[in-house]
């Protein structure tokens, strides 16, 4: 399904070809009810729409993202990393980096920040059911398929076995280490990490994600991969995948570019024919190959 | 739709045309000559619509000349396309009021204003078409847009006379408007062919003095649209695109462009189907109130394509491919359509020249660097 965004405000969906008063650049009011220190720099808020019939109508699917907003500052694209079957709270993990997300560090429990969305196309696990996972994540980039991951786990039964290969930098870097521990204990499941720049604390794989590859088995041709991180991992590790005999269209990315409306008209987050707002941000890799293999695009 | 009737206007009667719009509620706009072009701005009367001058453009270049005869439209066309009246270059979207608990917005959707526009180019009603594609046939209405688009009223003039950067006749859009308009004239020695193109254009027409246009008028005003049509000297074969345009990824002719391309985005504010903008926030001193804001912004910034600490499109060969794929190749994937309407605009109001049809048809032969690659 091609899904678009679903306006927040509305819980009949599209407003395709209508003369609705839906407006997509209306702000909702959110407020912070908590914040998790998830390592330098890097904070989990954890938001609840305000207003209640907003609140009750609001559903997402993992992988796709809001526009949060920051008073009197702007708004920053980010990723949903919450289970979709809780969508009373929204949890955003971000990184103080520019502007708006430096913004947004300053702000306190409590505090208030605006939400446009959700947007985008999610992860296709529907699709997946029946089939084996494999997560690849390199950095900050496993946030968008948290959600995911917790989506599964809620569904154990209805799919195969389950594998994650994180990669980070240095330890520091590793986010929701409780959560991957918590992942360990599923049945059929593997949560592998690495880091490149290790410390003497890291008693896991040393080196890049791409590496953990070898240390898993995959049926191809049952075989779903769920990729989200740096475009390098993906553009190296994906012919990998691919030598094993996994399909490019079995292997879906979420992908990255700067955004400022969330509805495909900004014109920023082109890649190609796509608008990764709205086609995106999870792609089919068959789809965005051509693309990801090009420069300055 | 409404049946093209042609009925004949004399030269005296166009100031009942602009007399019969204003009472019917519209405020209507024309070119006027200001600075050495002509722009869009209020008219009351024939006389202050640039009667005799005519404009010179070339690559790089742009000139009003006074011409002694009596054309009231001599004049193609200006920098400014019909984007402005829909598209604003910027406008507040929200006000964001600070309250006890957070904050609360109020959107600042436009009141519709009834305007007519007399003297809108075909090139330019396709251009605007192509921007209703994308600001109100997706996801959702945009209605900023909307609430701009619904008020216009479109007074088209068919083109008898091309520039030398005209190439409308290549790519479907002109020099005959065939859709799109509310009335569409064509200027004879005298008078105007008119017709209706729209139930609103019929209203207006109705009362209009005229009288039903002879075999003759038509002809005449057939031919000379006609010979317009011949006349132009550029032309895009758009025949291989998109993918063509896809696979000259690597071609060094983005290298030679590039070299004079001064990414300053002349042709992205010009062009009347660009619809890049950019987002900005504008908080009062005491930071009580916010204006949310968005304004037109081009894919020839170094701000277009950055994401945390890095540009995807670093260099201006990265942009300039960028603006031209997006606009002859990839629109169409997006839009089913060109994002090119031939208004040549882009060729005449880029400092160094740089035209279009003669980039394209470089980058679609074999590329001297690599004639050995495999397509």
């Amino acid at each position: 399904m091609e899904s678009h965004a679903q306006p927040a405000s509305s819980a009949s969906g599209s407003a395709f070809h209508t003369q609705a008063p839906i407006n997509p650049y209306d702000i909702h009011m959110a407020t912070i009810v908590e914040k998790r220190r998830e390592t330098e720099g890097i904070e989990t808020y954890r938001l609840k729409l305000v207003d209640e019939k907003v609140r009750h109508a609001y559903r997402f699917s993992a992988g796709q993202f809001n526009m949060v907003y920051a008073f009197g500052v702007g708004e920053v694209a980010i990723s949903i990393v919450s289970d979709p079957d809780e969508p009373e709270f929204l949890d955003h993990t971000i990184r103080a980096v520019g502007r708006v997300t430096n913004a947004i560090a300053r702000l306190q429990l409590g505090d208030a920040l605006g939400i446009r969305g959700p947007f985008g196309k999610g992860w296709p696990l529907e699709e997946a059911q029946g089939k084996n996972i494999v997560i690849v994540t390199g950095g900050l980039g496993c946030a968008p398929v948290v959600g995911a991951i917790e989506y599964i786990f809620r569904r154990r039964s209805q799919y195969g076995a389950v594998k994650i290969l994180h990669g980070v930098k240095t330890p520091h870097d590793l986010l929701y280490r409780e959560r991957f521990d918590a992942w360990r204990q599923h049945p059929n499941t593997e949560v592998l990490l690495t880091s490149n720049q290790p410390d003497k604390t890291w008693h896991y794989h040393i080196g890049v994600v791409t590496e953990l590859f070898e240390q898993v088995a995959v049926d191809p041709a049952r075989t779903v991969v769920l990729m989200c991180g740096p475009e390098i991992m993906m553009r190296l590790g994906v012919p990998i995948l691919m030598q094993r005999g996994i399909p490019a269209s079995a292997i879906s990315v979420s992908l990255e570019r700067h955004m400022e409306c969330g509805i495909g008209l900004c014109g920023h987050c082109q890649l190609g024919p796509y608008f990764l707002c709205k086609d995106g941000p999870v792609m089919s890799y068959d789809r965005v190959a051509f693309w990801l293999s090009r420069t300055g695009v | 739709m409404a049946e093209h009737t042609s009925h004949l206007l004399s030269k005296p009667s166009f100031q009942q045309l602009i007399d019969v719009l204003r009472s019917s509620g519209y405020r209507v706009v024309g070119p006027i000559v200001r600075d050495g072009a002509v722009v869009w701005d209020t008219v009351q009367q024939t006389g202050d619509l640039p009667i005799g001058w005519r404009d010179i453009q070339e690559p790089g270049r742009y000139r009003l000349e006074q011409t002694g005869d009596d054309r009231i439209f001599g004049v193609v066309h200006g920098p400014q396309s019909l984007k402005p009246f829909s598209f604003a270059p910027r406008e507040s979207l929200l006000t964001i009021e600070r309250t006890q608990n957070g904050f609360a917005t109020t959107p600042t959707i436009p009141q519709s204003e009834k305007v007519a526009v007399l003297g809108a180019r075909p090139c330019d009603v396709a251009g605007l078409a192509i921007q209703d594609r994308v600001f109100l046939r997706d996801a959702y209405a945009d209605p900023y847009y909307q609430a701009r688009r619904e008020g216009l009223f479109l007074v088209t003039v068919h083109c008898t006379r091309a520039l030398s950067t005209c190439f409308c006749a290549s790519m479907g859009t002109g020099p005959r408007a065939t859709s799109g308009f509310d009335l569409a004239l064509t200027e004879l020695p005298e008078g105007f062919v008119v017709e209706a193109g729209s139930s609103a254009g019929e209203d207006i027409l109705a009362k209009l003095e005229r009288r039903p246009a002879t075999k003759e008028a038509i002809n005449a005003a057939n031919s000379r649209i006609a010979s317009c049509a011949k006349s132009q000297m550029r032309a895009l074969d758009t025949s291989h695109l998109p993918q063509a345009l896809y696979d000259a990824h690597e071609h060094q002719r983005w290298d030679d462009v590039a070299a004079r391309c001064l990414a300053c985005g002349n042709c992205t504010m010009v062009c009347p189907t660009c619809f890049c903008h950019a987002v900005e926030e504008t908080p009062d001193l005491d930071r009580q109130r916010s204006e949310h804001t968005r304004l037109w912004d081009s894919c020839f910034t170094q701000e277009h394509g950055y994401i945390h600490g890095k540009n995807v499109r670093p260099t201006i060969k990265d942009r300039y491919r960028m603006w031209l794929s997006h606009k002859l190749a990839s629109w169409i994937d997006q839009f089913g359509s060109s994002g090119c309407v031939g208004c040549g605009r882009c060729i005449t109001w880029c400092p160094v020249g740089i035209d279009l049809t003669e980039e394209l048809p470089a980058l679609l032969k074999p590329d001297a660097r690599n004639t050995n690659r495999q397509t």
